[in-house]
C-alpha cells in the first residue's frame, strides 16, 4: 500500500512519456488508447487506495508514501512524500475518473488533427493529469507546488494548443499572466509558513496550528493564508485574477472540461480545504475568502446571463460556481465546498462535453445565435446536458442541489445573511443562464442563416420553415459513452452528502472531516464514518446546533426556497428564451448600458489593460530598455552609426563613446557606493 | 612537494593549456589534431586531483587553499569546462576559429578561475581575476574577421580594466589599513581593532565590492554585459557567463564572509541595494529583448541578484545555497547557450528569437532540451533552478531579510516571462520554411542530454550535493 501512491502521478506520466519521444511514429489509435489506459490505470490503482483506506477506522485513515528526501539541509527537510487521505483520495477520484472519460471523449474529438498533433495533444494531457495527481497528493507545501507550476504549464500550453488561431496563443498568454500574479503570492506564503513552522508538511501544520488560538487581529497567519487565497484566486479564476479563464476556452473543449472546469481550476478550493485547520485560524482572511467568493459569483454569474459563446457561457458558470466554493470555504463549511467541487466536476464536465458535442456537430459553430432546435438532432447530447443544467440549477434530487444547498445552509447557519442572500441570487441567475442556453441551443429552430454571424440574439424567431444543415451527426459512441456516464455522475454523485435534515447521514462530511482537523494517530476518534453525528463544524464559534430539530427545519426550508429558486430561474428562462423571446431583446433595448456593460463583461478587460498591461508594457520596452539598454547602447550605436555610415573612423568614435557611457556608468556606481560611506 | 599540492588542479589545466598550444603549433597545415581531447584530459586530472584533495584542506606557498570551498568550485568549473570543450568543435568547425589558441585560452581562463577562488591573499586574487579575465577577453573576439565580436571584447577589455583598477585601489587602501594582503591577516586585524571603521576602511571595502560587483555584471556595473555575450561566439558566451561567474562569487564569499564579515554592517546596505538593482533591472530590461544571447545575458545579471542575495543573508544554509546555485546555473546556463550556439549556422550566427520558432516542428529534442534549461532557468520545480532559489530566498527569509526575497520572488517571477517566450515560440509557432536548423550532432546531442539530466538531477534529487556544499563551507568559515 505505502509504494502504491506513487503509481498514481506515475501511469500518466509515462503515458506522456510514450506520446512525446513517440509520438509521431504512432497510429492516432494506439497513441489516444495508451493515453486512455494510463488514466484507467491510474484510476483503478486509486479507486483500490481508496477502498483499502476506507477499511480503517476513520481517524487511522492517513497513508504516506515517501519517495525520497528530496530537501534537506541540517533540519531543514523536505521529502518527495505523496499522502493519501479521505480530502486526497476523493480528489485522486475526481481527477482520475473524470480525466478518464474526458481523455476517452478526446479520441474522437480531437480525431481530425494530424498525428503528430494527436500526440502531442494526448501527451499534454497525460502531463497534465500527472501534475495534477501530484499537487493533490503532495504531502507538503513544495510536493504540491510542484503540481501547482505543472498544471498552470500544461494548461497554457493546452489552451495555446490551436495556436494558429492567434487568440488561442493571446489565450495562453493571458492565463500565463496572471496565474503568476498569484504564484508569486503562493511562494511567499510558502516561505513565510516555513519560517514560521519549520515545516511544510500539511499534517505537522495543520498539528502546530492546533496549538494556536484564532488571530483576532491581523497578524502573520492571516498575511500567509492571504497570500495563499491570491494563490488560490489566481489558479481558482476568483476576483481579481479570473479574466484569463474565460479567454482559456480558445482551447480545445475537452480541454476546457478537464482543466478548466473539473479539475485545475479547483486547485485553489483544494488548497484551503488541506490548510483548513490554518485557514481557521485566520478569521479575517476567512471573511475575505468568503466575501471575495461571493462576489465572483454573482459577478459571474451575471455576465453569464448575456454572453453568446456556448463556451464562455460554462466559463462565467465556472467562474462563479468556484465562488460558491470559495464562499463555502470562507464561511468554514470546508466539507460542503468540496462537496460542491466534486458534484461540480461531474455536471460541468458534462456540460463541457455536451457544448463540445454541438460545436463538433456543427463544424465549429460556438455562438448560440446561430443554434436551434438541435434536440432533434442531437437527442443523446440533448438529454444529457439538460441533465447537467438540472443539476447545476439545483433542483432538487440531482447533485448539484446537495451540495449547493449545504453551502447556502452553512452560509446561513453562520449568520452571513447578507452573502446568503447574494447566493441565492447567484443561484436564480444560474438556473436562468443555464436554461437559456439549453432553450437557445437546443430548443427552438435554427436561424437559416446560421454560419453568417451577423445577427442578433433571436432573430431567429419566427422563421418556421429553417431547418439547418440537413442532417447532424450526433456524438459517436466514445464521446455518447462519457457523456451519459457523467450525466449519471451529475444525477447519483450528490447522494453521498444528503443532509440530515433529509434523513440522510450527509456521510461526505463524516469522511472528509478527519482530513480537516487532523489529529495526531494517538487521540481518540472523533468523527464516525456514517454515524449519526458528521457535525463537526469548523468554527467553534457557530457550531451550530443543526441536527437537532431547531436546525432542522430552517435547513429544510432553506432548501424549499433553494429548489423554488431554481424552478424560478428555469421558469424566468423558458419565458424569456423559450416562449416570448421578443421579451428578452425588449429587456436587452430597455436597459442598455446595464445589457452593454454585462455584454462586456463590467469593462474588466479594458480597466486591466489600461491600468496594468499598457503601463508595464511601456515601461519596459520604452523607458528601461530603451534609455538603460537601448537608448545608451544600441541607440548610440545605430544611431551614430547611421550619421555616419561608411566612415570608419568616425564609427569607431561612436564606439568609444558608448564605452564611455559604461564606464560612466561604473564610475556613478562607484561614487554612489563610496559616497554612502562618506555621508551616511 | 608537498607544497605543490594544493595548486594541482590548476597545474594541470595550465599543462593541458600549454600542450594545447604547443600541439597547435606543431600542426601541419590542414592536419586534424584531436586539441580539445587533451584539454578533456587536462579537466578529467584537475578534477581527479581534486578529488584526491577532498578533505585535506592543503595549502600551497601559503596564499592558496585548496580547501573543499575551492574544490567544490573546481567541480563546477571542471564541468564548465568540460560542457564547453564538447560543444565547441562544431562551432570552430563551422566559424573556421583558430582551435589550438580556442582551446589553450579556455583552459588557461578555467586555470585563472580555479586559482582565484582557491587564493587567499588579496593580490593573488587580482592576479587570478586578470589571468581569468586577460584570456576571456580574447576569447570575445577570437573571431577576428566578426566586427561585432571585435568591438564587443574591446569594450569588455576597457572596461575590464577600468574595474581592475578600482579592484587594485581596494587591496591596496586595504594594505594601508592593515599592512597585509592576507585574507587571514586582514580578518584578524579588522576582527581584532575598534578602530578599523574610518573612511579608508570604506574606501577598501567599497572599492573591493565594486571590482566584485563588475566581474558578477551587478548592477550598476553590468553595462557590458549585454554586448559582450551578444558579441563573443554563443559558446563563449556560455562559458565566461558561468565560469567567471562561479570564480568570481567564489573569491567574493570568502573576501566578504570570511575576512570582512566583521565589517558585515559596513556593506551589508550597499550590497543590498546592489542586489535589488541588480534583480529588478536583469529582469524587467530582459523582458524587453528580441536576441535570445542578449536576453540571457540580462538573466544572468538577474541571476547574479539572487546569488548576492545568498552573500547578503549570509548564514550557513546561505552559503552553502550559493554552491549549489552556481553548480545549477552553471549547467544550465551552459545548457541554454549551448543549444543557442549548435542552432546558429554560418549565416545566422545572431541567435535571434525568432531563429527559435517552430523548433518543435523541425528539431523536436533540441527544443525540448532547450526547454527543460530554459524552465530551470526560470526556477519551475522539479529543476535544479528551482531548488536552487528555494534555497537562497529560504536563506534571506532565515535571516528575516523578507524584503529581498520578495523582490526575488518577484522578479523570478516575472522572468519566466522571457524564458516561457522562447518556449511559446519553440511550440506553439509554425517553423519558417526557409530556415532549416542544423542537425544536432552526437556529441551535441550527448553533451546537451547530460546537461539536461543533470539539471533534472540535482531538481530531484538535490539532497546529496546540497550536503557537499554544506560541508565545503564548513571548511573556511
Amino acid at each position: 500500500m505505502t509504494t502504491v501512491l506513487r503509481l498514481i502521478p506515475l501511469f500518466p506520466f509515462v503515458g506522456f512519456l510514450v506520446n512525446v519521444f513517440l509520438g509521431r511514429r504512432l497510429s492516432k489509435r494506439v497513441s489516444g488508447g495508451i493515453a486512455c489506459l494510463a488514466m484507467l490505470a491510474s484510476f483503478l490503482v486509486g479507486a483500490i487506495s481508496t477502498w483499502t483506506l476506507v477499511q480503517r477506522p476513520s481517524d487511522a485513515r492517513v497513508v504516506d508514501d515517501t519517495v525520497f528526501l528530496w530537501i534537506a539541509s541540517g533540519d531543514f527537510q523536505i521529502p518527495l512524500t505523496f499522502r493519501l487521505d479521505p480530502l486526497a483520495a476523493l480528489m485522486v477520484l475526481v481527477v482520475t475518473g473524470v480525466g478518464f472519460l474526458i481523455h476517452l471523449y478526446s479520441v474522437s474529438y480531437m480525431h481530425e488533427e494530424t498525428d503528430g498533433e494527436y500526440a502531442r495533444y494526448f501527451s499534454y494531457l497525460n502531463l497534465f493529469a500527472s501534475f495534477m495527481l501530484v499537487l493533490v497528493l503532495g504531502a507538503n507545501f513544495l510536493v504540491m507546488f510542484v503540481g501547482w507550476e505543472g498544471v498552470g504549464l500544461c494548461s497554457y500550453l493546452l489552451i495555446g494548443f490551436w495556436f494558429k488561431k492567434r487568440s488561442a496563443a493571446d489565450a495562453g498568454k493571458k492565463a500565463f499572466v496572471v496565474n503568476r500574479i498569484g504564484d508569486f503570492a503562493f511562494i511567499v506564503g510558502m516561505l513565510l509558513a516555513f519560517r514560521e513552522f519549520g515545516t511544510l508538511d500539511f499534517r505537522e501544520i495543520a498539528f502546530e496550528a492546533a496549538r494556536l488560538s484564532p488571530e483576532v487581529t491581523f497578524g502573520l497567519i492571516s498575511l500567509m493564508t492571504l497570500l495563499f487565497f491570491i494563490g488560490a484566486t489566481g489558479k481558482s479564476a476568483q476576483i481579481p485574477l479570473y479574466v484569463w479563464l474565460p479567454d482559456a476556452m480558445e482551447g480545445p473543449t475537452p480541454v476546457s472540461a478537464l482543466i478548466h472546469a473539473a479539475t485545475m481550476v479547483t486547485a485553489g478550493v483544494y488548497m484551503i480545504g488541506r490548510n483548513a485547520a490554518l485557514f481557521s485560524l485566520a478569521p479575517i482572511t476567512m471573511d475575505v475568502v468568503a466575501v471575495i467568493g461571493t462576489a465572483t459569483a454573482l459577478m459571474a454569474g451575471t455576465i453569464g446571463l448575456v454572453q453568446n459563446d456556448i463556451k464562455r457561457v460554462l466559463a462565467y458558470s465556472t467562474v462563479s460556481q468556484l465562488g460558491y466554493m470559495f464562499l463555502a470555504m470562507g464561511v468554514g463549511a470546508f466539507a460542503g465546498g468540496i462537496f460542491h467541487l466534486y458534484t461540480h466536476a461531474f455536471f460541468k464536465a458534462l456540460l463541457f462535453l455536451g457544448s463540445g458535442a454541438v460545436i463538433h456537430a456543427l463544424h465549429g459553430e460556438q455562438d448560440i445565435r446561430n443554434m436551434g432546435g438541435l434536440r432533434r438532432d442531437l437527442p443523446i447530447t440533448y438529454w444529457t446536458f439538460v441533465i447537467g443544467a438540472l443539476a447545476i440549477a439545483g433542483v432538487p434530487g440531482l447533485s448539484g442541489f446537495f451540495s449547493k444547498d449545504e453551502i447556502l445552509y452553512r452560509t446561513f447557519a453562520g449568520g452571513h445573511t447578507l452573502l446568503w442572500t447574494v447566493g441565492a441570487i447567484t443561484s436564480l441567475l444560474t438556473a436562468t443562464y443555464m436554461f437559456r442556453l439549453v432553450f437557445l441551443t437546443f430548443h427552438g429552430e435554427r436561424p437559416e442563416s446560421a454560419g453568417s454571424t451577423a445577427h442578433h440574439g433571436g432573430s431567429d424567431h419566427g422563421h418556421g420553415g429553417g431547418h439547418g444543415p440537413a442532417h447532424l451527426h450526433d456524438a459517436p459512441p466514445t464521446m455518447a459513452v462519457p457523456l451519459v456516464l457523467l450525466a449519471i455522475g451529475s444525477v447519483v454523485a450528490g447522494y453521498v452528502g444528503v443532509p440530515h435534515a433529509l434523513g440522510g447521514a450527509n456521510r461526505i462530511e463524516g469522511f472528509l472531516e478527519p482530513s480537516f482537523h487532523p489529529v495526531a494517530v494517538h487521540a481518540p476518534a472523533e468523527a464516525g464514518v456514517g454515524g449519526g453525528h458528521g457535525e463537526t463544524a469548523a468554527h467553534g464559534e457557530e457550531s451550530p446546533d443543526a441536527d437537532a430539530h431547531g436546525g432542522a427545519s430552517v435547513e429544510l426550508t432553506l432548501m424549499g426556497v433553494s429548489s423554488l429558486i431554481a424552478l424560478t430561474g428555469i421558469g424566468l428562462a423558458s419565458v424569456f428564451f423559450l416562449r416570448r423571446r421578443e421579451l428578452a431583446q425588449a429587456t436587452a433595448a430597455r436597459l442598455p448600458a446595464v445589457y452593454r456593460t454585462l455584454l462586456n463583461k463590467y469593462y474588466v478587460d479594458e480597466v486591466y489593460d489600461a491600468t496594468v498591461v499598457h503601463p508595464i508594457q511601456r515601461t519596459s520596452e520604452r523607458v528601461l530598455w530603451k534609455t538603460v539598454d537601448a537608448g545608451m547602447i544600441d541607440g548610440i550605436v545605430n544611431g551614430a552609426g547611421a550619421f555616419v555610415r561608411g566612415s570608419a573612423a568616425l564609427l569607431r568614435l561612436s564606439q568609444t563613446g558608448s564605452v564611455r557611457v559604461y564606464a560612466a556608468s561604473i564610475f556613478i556606481g562607484v561614487l554612489l557606493v563610496v559616497g554612502y560611506y562618506l555621508v551616511r | 612537494m608537498d607544497n605543490l599540492q594544493a595548486i594541482m588542479p590548476m597545474l594541470i589545466v595550465t599543462l593541458a593549456a600549454a600542450a594545447t598550444m604547443l600541439a597547435e603549433s606543431f600542426r601541419l597545415k590542414d592536419e586534424r589534431m584531436p586539441l580539445g581531447g587533451l584539454g578533456l584530459i587536462g579537466l578529467v586530472g584537475a578534477a581527479a586531483a581534486s578529488i584526491l584533495l577532498w578533505n585535506r584542506n592543503t595549502t600551497s606557498f601559503g596564499v592558496v587553499q585548496s580547501d573543499n570551498f575551492a574544490l567544490f568550485i573546481n567541480f563546477v568549473l571542471v564541468a564548465v569546462g568540460i560542457l564547453t570543450i564538447l560543444l565547441s568543435s562544431q562551432v570552430i568547425d563551422r566559424e573556421e576559429l583558430p582551435a589550438g589558441e580556442y582551446y589553450s585560452l579556455v583552459l588557461f581562463s578555467i586555470a585563472g578561475m580555479m586559482l582565484m577562488a582557491a587564493a587567499t591573499d588579496l593580490l593573488l586574487i587580482f592576479l587570478a581575476l586578470e589571468v581569468m579575465s586577460l584570456a576571456v577577453y580574447v576569447l570575445t573576439g577570437i573571431r577576428r574577421t566578426d566586427a561585432a565580436g571585435t568591438e564587443a571584447a574591446f569594450k569588455y577589455f576597457l572596461l575590464g580594466a577600468f574595474s581592475s583598477a578600482f579592484f587594485l585601489y581596494g587591496v591596496a587602501f586595504t594594505y594601508a589599513i592593515v599592512h597585509s594582503t592576507r585574507l587571514e591577516a586582514v580578518a584578524l586585524a579588522v576582527a581584532g581593532r575598534s578602530d578599523v571603521s574610518g573612511p579608508l576602511t570604506w574606501l577598501a571595502v567599497g572599492l573591493l565590492l565594486v571590482g566584485f560587483a563588475f566581474k558578477v555584471s551587478a548592477v550598476p556595473f553590468h553595462m557590458w554585459t549585454p554586448d559582450a555575450y551578444e558579441g563573443a561566439p554563443t559558446v563563449v558566451t556560455g562559458f565566461m557567463s558561468t565560469g567567471v561567474k562561479a570564480a568570481a562569487f567564489a573569491a567574493f564569499v570568502r573576501v566578504f564572509l570570511s575576512s570582512f564579515e566583521p565589517l558585515r554592517g559596513e556593506w551589508v546596505t550597499v550590497l543590498s541595494w546592489i542586489a535589488v538593482a541588480t534583480m529588478v533591472v536583469g529582469t524587467v530590461v530582459g523582458v524587453a529583448q528580441s536576441n535570445v544571447k542578449r536576453m540571457l545575458a540580462y538573466s544572468s545579471i538577474a541571476h547574479a541578484g539572487y546569488l548576492l542575495v545568498g552573500i547578503i543573508a549570509g548564514n550557513a544554509s546561505g552559503k552553502s545555497a550559493i554552491l549549489f546555485y552556481l553548480l545549477a546555473y552553471a549547467l544550465t546556463n551552459v545548457g541554454a547557450f549551448g543549444v543557442t550556439a549548435l542552432l546558429a549556422t554560418r549565416e545566422r550566427p545572431r541567435g535571434d528569437l525568432a531563429d527559435f520558432a517552430g523548433l518543435w516542428h523541425s528539431r523536436p529534442v533540441m527544443a525540448a532540451l532547450m526547454t527543460i534549461f530554459l524552465l530551470s532557468l526560470g526556477g519551475f520545480p522539479p529543476t535544479a533552478g528551482f531548488v536552487a532559489k528555494w534555497y537562497v530566498f529560504g536563506a534571506a527569509v532565515q535571516e528575516q531579510l523578507y524584503g529581498l526575497a520578495i523582490i526575488g520572488v518577484l522578479t523570478s517571477v516575472v522572468s519566466v516571462f522571457y524564458y516561457l517566450r522562447i518556449v511559446v515560440l519553440m511550440y506553439m509557432t509554425d517553423s519558417r520554411a526557409e530556415y532549416e536548423p542544423p542537425r544536432l550532432t552526437a556529441t551535441g546531442l550527448a553533451t546537451l542530454g547530460v546537461a539536461a539530466a543533470t539539471v533534472f538531477y540535482l531538481g530531484v534529487l538535490p539532497a546529496r550535493v546540497i550536503e557537499l556544499a554544506t560541508r565545503s563551507i564548513d571548511t573556511i568559515f
